[in-house]
């Protein structure tokens, strides 16, 4: 009995706690931390869009993407992002992995079935396509390729656009970002980025 | 540069951060949990809130005080996700489901943040920021007063002019501050507005619809992500704000990101390792356990990157490299190293999808969950549950030389051991017996995705998660369900509070006991040797446990 009003009086004096650290770590914090992003940092905190001659906005309207989110891309002249499970495609209202094991018979026939498209689409044998080619990301959303796939893409983008197969890859070098420091993460390819480039200099 | 040599690089340098901050941070937490000074921003909290930061409280009184106020703080949330419809800034989503606010509740709480909704399409901001944020700091702070009361009630009597503590472990309120105050809010603002600055969403705009390049529609969804990213990594609490966790660009943005969220996960458990040899007085106690936290954290993350890197399986061997549920700017390494993090502290937070991962890299996730959360752990509950093991391996030695065994001192009785006991079976009992009854009602099985051994694996994960207090998923299993949601939920409840009054238990029976002076048969517990003995036990005991159930799982999948 004593340990249950004990308990009681603790739980009292517990939500007399609970809602001070509710209006300053629930209010405070995140709206201190808003506020300072909103002045200091307005265009990554709303989202790093991009308008579609590359430049940042933090108006969606003006805005062409996400620098930061893959898009889907039906038009065969550009670059095209890794399979998505988010959705009908980088669905940013359902952001999903495919969570297929590695077993997983319908994992295995995705990816035979995406193996025989990228290579037939770029002219390639089936064994040169690479893993992100053909595999779903983790967040469905991913905004970038492989060096590899990306060099994979070129000759087609180039033949599309008029362009030169060496243009199309100074192009890709430039939305291209190594390890960071040398050996955090791995090499990719910014797809929006390197797309945008590439419509402007068709131009 | 070739990609293994790069991951070997990678681990350097987050070893590199963690050995210039853990000693600092360490003697930091140290002096907050035993300085009797208060700040004097906490002096005007505690008159306003009308509570006694100085009385020190008997063992009983402390465990009361964190059920008091983790029970508040789980009615709250439950009747914050219960009403969020009529809340502000809640971007027009509907209430939680009642089994789904129960279960918000309690993972919250406990310190697990599973999550069987998708934040970005049903958590309003008024929830995420008033309703799990604040959870996110608190829950992580009771786990951290906790493991210093524990700390506390070992020190007490081993220093001149001590005297012996009768049951008497501290001040829950004073801890709880402090460890909010003084540790994590600091911290979180100043990562946070480094994540930012890296790319990391803060916005309290609503969702936006935006035309793309292709002529499409695409919606920037619309969070306060980085402040809330930030206490989910450094509490080892892993809820994200959006559905794909830390795979989510705008929750992780970058290779270096995901390096700070790395280090942000583990700075605090192995640091309060660090603060135990201080507290105790005796530094080198502290660097036993901490260097067996990190022999076991290295452990699984070679192996969890040789598995990702290697790729076996039919799959990744047909896609030349396992990179499904895997993002491009992190690669299989700094997945690997994130998995190893998240699983070996009581995180949770990933940024790939655990259930696609290779078979043994996914096993090898499990099998560090099932360790207890003690590689290094979650906030303070990683502390005392390696604290534990430490005792169980000193009882053993004691039993081969026919002592009576002691740890700093202390002598453990049958009364400790039998508390130790309870503690080591009530995890693995909630897990296996949780697996028992998810397979026997068609409700459990429901909800798989995976055929075969792989979605027996989603189930054992998803128990093991919760259990554990871990919080992180074999996604691909369907938990929004009215069975599930009830199941993890008692699984989260049970699995966080009853070891955390058992070790407070034992706390308050070590502040009551005088120490034994250190004699010739006195097992010492800072040297290599138990380093190794630590090791050994906590593999063989706790590991064994599950090995019945991993060979149904992982194990049949990886010799497939």
């Amino acid at each position: 009995m004593n340990d249950i009003y004990a308990l009681l009086r603790h739980s009292w004096a517990g939500l007399r706690v609970l809602i001070a650290a509710t209006l300053v770590l629930g209010l405070g914090y995140p709206l201190l931390v808003t506020g300072i992003a909103q002045v200091a940092f307005p265009w990554q905190a709303n989202g790093s869009l991009v308008t579609a001659d590359g430049s940042h906005t933090t108006d969606p309207s003006e805005a062409a993407g996400s620098a930061l989110i893959g898009q889907v891309n039906d038009d065969s002249a550009l670059f095209y992002p890794r399979p998505s499970a988010a959705g009908d495609g980088y669905d940013t209202l359902s952001s999903y992995g495919s969570n297929l094991g590695p077993e997983e018979p319908a994992l295995i026939d995705a990816i035979k079935e995406r193996k025989a498209e990228v290579a037939a689409r770029e002219g390639v044998a089936a064994a040169d396509v690479p893993a992100d080619a053909v595999t779903a990301s983790g967040s469905g959303l991913d905004p970038h390729i492989s060096p590899d796939y990306a060099s994979l893409q070129v000759a087609r983008v180039a033949k599309a656009n008029g362009l030169t197969e060496a243009k199309v890859r100074e192009l890709v070098a430039d939305s291209t970002e190594g390890r960071t420091w040398g050996v955090l993460g791995d090499a990719h390819v910014n797809v929006l980025l390197l797309n945008i480039a590439v419509k402007q200099a068709a131009h | 540069m070739n990609a293994v040599v790069a991951a070997v690089l990678q681990i350097v340098v987050l070893i590199a951060a963690l050995a210039l901050t853990v000693p600092l941070l360490g003697r930091y937490l140290a002096h907050i949990y035993t300085s009797e000074k208060h700040l004097r921003a906490e002096k005007v909290a505690y008159r306003v809130l009308r509570v006694d930061p100085d009385a020190d409280q008997h063992w009983r009184s402390y465990a009361l005080a964190v059920l008091g106020f983790s029970l508040v703080g789980l009615l709250f949330l439950y009747l914050l996700a219960r009403t969020q419809q009529w809340l502000p800034l809640s971007l027009g989503f509907d209430p939680f489901p009642s089994d789904g606010a129960w279960n918000t509740a309690v993972s919250f709480v406990a310190n697990t943040n599973w999550q069987w909704y998708s934040g970005e399409v049903a958590a309003g901001n008024l929830l995420q920021m008033a309703g799990l944020t604040v959870q996110n700091f608190v829950s992580a702070a009771v786990g951290m007063a906790v493991a210093a009361a524990f700390a506390r009630g070992l020190a007490r009597g081993r220093g001149q002019g001590d005297r012996q503590g009768r049951g008497r472990v501290g001040n829950f309120w004073a801890d709880l501050v402090r460890g909010v105050v003084r540790v994590q809010l600091p911290i979180s603002v100043v990562s946070a507005l480094v994540l930012i600055a890296s790319g990391t969403m803060q916005t309290l705009r609503s969702h936006q619809t935006i035309s793309t390049l292709g002529g499409g529609e695409q919606t920037v969804t619309s969070a306060a992500a980085a402040s809330q990213e930030v206490i989910k990594e450094l509490g080892t609490n892993g809820g994200g704000i959006f559905n794909v966790n830390s795979a989510h660009p705008w929750e992780n943005p970058t290779p270096f990101t995901n390096m700070l969220e790395i280090f942000l996960i583990l700075i605090i458990p192995f640091a309060m390792a660090w603060a135990f040899g201080l507290i105790v007085r005796d530094r080198r106690q502290g660097g036993a356990i901490l260097a067996t936290m990190a022999v076991l954290l290295l452990g699984g993350t070679a192996l969890l990157t040789w598995a990702e890197l290697a790729g076996p399986g039919t799959a990744p061997q047909l896609a030349g490299g396992a990179m499904e549920g895997k993002e491009t700017r992190f690669g299989e390494a700094a997945s690997a190293l994130f998995a190893a993090a998240t699983t070996g502290t009581s995180t949770g937070a990933v940024n790939a999808m655990h259930d696609s991962l290779t078979a043994p890299g996914g096993g090898i996730t499990l099998f560090m969950m099932m360790l207890g959360e003690v590689a290094p752990g979650g906030v303070g509950s990683g502390l005392y549950g390696m604290l534990m093991l430490a005792i169980v391996t000193v009882f053993l030695c004691g039993l081969m030389v026919g002592r009576t065994p002691e740890y700093l001192g202390k002598k453990i009785g049958r009364h400790e051991i039998s508390l130790v006991a309870v503690y080591i079976l009530v995890t693995p009992i909630l897990v296996l017996v949780g697996a028992a009854v998810a397979v026997s009602f068609p409700a459990g099985p429901e909800g798989i995705l995976n055929s075969g051994a792989h979605g027996f694996s989603e189930m054992l994960y998803a128990v093991t998660s919760a259990a554990n207090n871990n919080g992180s998923a074999f996604g691909g299993l369907t938990s929004g369900t009215p069975f599930w949601n009830t199941l993890l939920g008692v699984l989260m409840l049970f699995g966080r509070f009853v070891p955390l009054v058992v070790v407070l238990a034992l706390a308050g029976r070590f502040a009551s006991t005088r120490p034994l002076p250190v004699g010739a048969g006195t097992l010492p517990t800072h040297r290599p040797l138990f380093v190794a003995l630590l090791t050994g036990v906590t593999l063989v005991v706790v590991g064994l446990t599950y090995v019945p159930a991993l060979a149904l799982g992982p194990i049949v999948e990886s010799l497939s």
